[in-house]
């Protein structure tokens, strides 16, 4: 993994490096330089399987971040490739013609976090939710309790007591 | 809506053209309406005894649940000898067992399918998910209350209930069954209005028609 970083650095411009385990590193790149190490990667070093793309919501930084994970199924290796992303204005290049799969998951992400990945194919398209309309609802600002409070009916709970309380009540009525 | 329920011009092989509008011509635009006892009490009791002793499930499964009814199909618990079987279809079918969680999406082909079940029918909501939203109590996309859009008959509590617990509720619908309680179909009928405004006040992209008979 260490000479595979090396050789990476001295063709591309990278940032941050993790060293998760051995055989697990994430680097950090910039939005523009993604695809040409992407394709460098799946093409001469290998890692031709693209595991998931995922991303998470940094709220307080007003970033998203896109998570791409690569397999070596021979080597048994996994690099992650980390993207961040202006909350603000979430676009991203797709990578369908890389791997089709992907194309999946950006229709996820982009009903899910509301990311945008122009020229992914049916990439409008509902992918789980049906007539959503209101913010994205694994963004971190969308508050899921206040959205279930007011959309679906709920059922009174239990009423519950103080034993000691109740029972005192019930027994000694004179004493309160 | 839908492209398939859009009105259109459908040309025949001999080369006529006639309109289709599906709403109108594949769908019956009618609510249903109560349906109430025909006969003497003496008559409707027989009739009750009779459709509590043929329990033909609707195979839909909706949650989690739907794998506790899979053992009740197999030799070791067997439901076949209590009259209960498994049926493809809702035509064929007269309960319908909610098993388990039941999204939006979800909720909107089970009410097609209930719709589509012929009376009497029966809803059972099965696990805690269908009472009061179990551990789907917080999220975005899972009702918790299923009678607000069904009319349930039976609720069998658990998470998830054991095919015994699933067997003893058969035997407890069978009981209402036979005390005549067991009139979800025409609730549904009489409070088909509210039904339809709770059903839907959760699905926001309605496209189909108000009743899919």
């Amino acid at each position: 993994m260490r000479e595979l970083y090396q050789r990476l650095q001295s063709l591309f411009v990278l940032g941050e490096l993790t060293e998760q385990r051995a055989n697990l590193f994430f680097i950090t790149v910039e939005k523009d330089r993604l695809r040409p190490l992407i394709t460098h990667l799946r093409d001469r070093e290998g890692l031709r399987h693209l595991v998931l793309l995922t991303a998470v919501d940094w709220l307080e930084e007003g970033q998203f971040q896109l998570t791409y994970l690569l397999c070596d199924r021979l080597t048994r290796r996994d690099l992650g490739l980390r993207v961040m992303l202006d909350r603000a204005n979430p676009v991203m290049e797709s990578i369908h013609d890389l791997w089709p799969t992907a194309a999946t998951y950006q229709r996820e992400l982009r009903e899910m976090f509301g990311i945008d990945f122009p020229g992914s194919p049916r990439l409008d398209e509902e992918f789980i939710l049906e007539g959503w309309n209101t913010t994205p609802p694994y963004r971190r600002d969308f508050d899921t309790l206040e959205y279930a409070r007011s959309q679906y009916a709920e059922r009174a709970g239990r009423e519950t007591r103080d034993p000691e309380t109740h029972m005192r009540a019930q027994l000694y009525p004179e004493s309160n | 809506m839908k492209p398939e329920l859009e009105k259109r011009i459908v040309r025949t092989p001999d080369g006529q053209e006639f309109e289709v509008d599906p709403l109108r011509d594949y769908y019956c635009e009618a609510a249903p309406t109560v349906m109430p006892a025909a006969y003497g009490k003496i008559v409707e009791d027989l009739f009750n005894w009779a459709r509590s002793q043929s329990l033909w499930i609707l195979g839909f499964g909706t949650g989690c649940g739907a794998i506790e009814m899979r053992p009740l199909m197999t030799p070791r618990f067997d439901a076949y000898r209590y009259g209960v079987q498994w049926r493809p279809t809702p035509r064929q079918a007269n309960l319908f067992i909610i098993s388990g969680y039941l999204s939006t999406k979800t909720l909107k082909r089970a009410i097609r399918s209930y719709e589509q079940m012929q009376n009497p029918k029966y809803v059972v909501g099965l696990g805690s998910c269908t009472i009061n939203g179990g551990m789907y109590w917080d999220s975005y996309n899972t009702i918790k209350c299923l009678d607000q859009y069904l009319p349930v008959d039976l609720y069998i509590t658990g998470c998830m209930p054991r095919p015994e617990a699933l067997l003893q509720g058969f035997e407890d619908l069978k009981k209402l069954i036979r005390a005549g309680k067991c009139e979800g179909a025409n609730k549904y009928s009489e409070n088909f209005d509210w039904y339809k405004a709770n059903q839907k006040q959760v699905i926001h992209d309605w496209d189909m028609p108000d009743y899919n008979w």
